[in-house]
């Protein structure tokens, strides 16, 4: 039925001035409420899907030998992990290598007692604080205990104060 | 046509064929009638103009900047493609691939070097291109459409850039997406979650890999063709470029 028809044939005359919804509008609404409901579906179970559930990631703790392996006042940088082992007087801490500026490995530099980051020269102390540099923080302190069987565990999720430190 | 060379009186030839007259429908161009139905005919030059004002040829007009943006995209394209046929986008075999594609593949190194080359020069052009536009008030209206979509069109080239920038898989890639996803970490609210999914992961692994690949091979190209075409045809629709008169004042 062409809209022509719809208003010669079967209109009434005073349907223009009827404020009611007409069929075809409705339609429309629907239609566009359909397709709206659709699109948006469409772009949650696209996230989703685009989201991954299963990584093949390094493991986010990892056992870092046991605590004679390292000697006292030292800094040793575990490269898989991209973590710092430090040991001083005081006990082992655990220090993010990983610069708070843009992501780069820091190095530690034994000559000069810093963290350094070679992609835009931040400088940190062994315990983190920066010294100098775009970046923003110092360096995080990761969660540093024992296992029964008497080995480090670090686990990267757990950011601790840096004034701690794990007793051996 | 007074003089017939044997070329041309093969061309003509041809174009007397079924299949010539199959495939493009209409006589030989030879009037202003007949050249304009060529275009319009042709799916590939309707969204161009049938005339152009002899000023907007003019070197000045434009530096042709469009032209050499175009160009370069379909160097890309062509090169890309080539590229494609030798690259695995995974770990560690892109790396292996790239160094093979220098060292091993026959004229592997001439089409890396000519997509890194066209690669970089297309920036150059796009952005010089933009800065010429935007001197030439090509804003304005009834330029605005089409100056917002070059601009996506800058986006895009930019996007292009920096996911093809990983592919290679070496230090300066992986250091480079590292750096550039954790500029991208720094958005307010959604940052941390953006970087994710742009990575699929914590880190620069094997997905940002894939994901950077299929971006830069598939989607931002297919998203170039699409905004190109429109530019090309609205370049047309909004009455061609804008040109100067001797004072320098944009002409009507």
């Amino acid at each position: 039925m062409t809209d022509a028809e719809n208003t010669a044939g079967h209109m009434p005359a005073h349907a223009s001035e009827n404020t009611a919804e007409t069929r075809r509008e409705f339609l429309n609404e629907v239609a566009a409420a359909a397709l709206g409901i659709a699109g948006l579906g469409s772009v949650v179970v696209t996230y989703q899907y685009l989201a991954p559930n299963v990584l093949f990631e390094p493991p986010t703790s990892f056992q870092a030998g046991n605590p004679d392996l390292y000697p006292l006042s030292s800094v040793t940088f575990i490269e898989q992990q991209q973590v710092y082992i430090v040991r001083t007087v005081q006990g082992f801490y655990a220090v993010s290598a990983v610069c708070t500026h843009l992501g780069c490995i820091t190095q530690w530099k034994p000559e000069v007692n810093q963290i350094a980051c070679p992609c835009h020269g931040s400088k940190f102390t062994m315990e983190g604080t920066k010294i100098e540099g775009p970046a923003p923080a110092p360096l995080p302190h990761f969660a540093i205990s024992l296992t029964p069987g008497g080995e480090l565990l670090v686990d990267k999720l757990e950011i601790v104060p840096a004034n701690q430190s794990l007793k051996v | 046509m007074a003089t017939t060379s044997p070329v041309s009186g093969t061309l003509e030839r041809l174009r007397g064929t079924r299949v010539w007259r199959s495939i493009f429908r209409r006589g030989p161009a030879q009037t202003n009638r007949t050249r304009s139905l060529a275009i319009f005919g042709s799916l590939f030059l309707h969204f161009l103009p049938v005339k152009v004002r002899e000023k907007s040829l003019r070197i000045r007009a434009s530096y042709y900047l469009g032209s050499v943006s175009f160009l370069l995209f379909v160097i890309l394209a062509v090169t890309g493609v080539m590229l494609m046929f030798y690259y695995h986008p995974a770990v560690p075999d892109a790396y292996r691939d790239m160094k093979d594609l220098r060292f091993v593949v026959s004229n592997g190194v001439f089409l890396r070097n000519l997509h890194r080359l066209a690669a970089q020069l297309m920036v150059l052009a796009v952005f010089w291109h933009m800065f010429h536009v935007f001197y030439r008030g090509g804003y304005k209206p009834p330029h605005e459409f089409n100056w917002v979509v070059g601009v996506i069109l800058l986006i895009v080239t930019l996007f292009l850039s920096y996911t093809g920038y990983l592919l290679p898989w070496d230090q300066l890639a992986f250091w480079a997406i590292t750096v550039g996803t954790n500029i991208l970490s720094a958005m307010p609210f959604i940052g941390k979650r953006v970087r994710f999914m742009s990575l699929g992961g914590n880190n620069v692994g094997a997905n940002a890999l894939l994901r950077f690949y299929v971006l830069h091979c598939v989607v931002l190209p297919l998203i170039a063709v699409l905004l190109i075409a429109v530019h090309f045809w609205r370049v047309q629709k909004d009455g061609g470029l804008t040109l100067r008169d001797e004072n320098g004042r944009a002409e009507k």
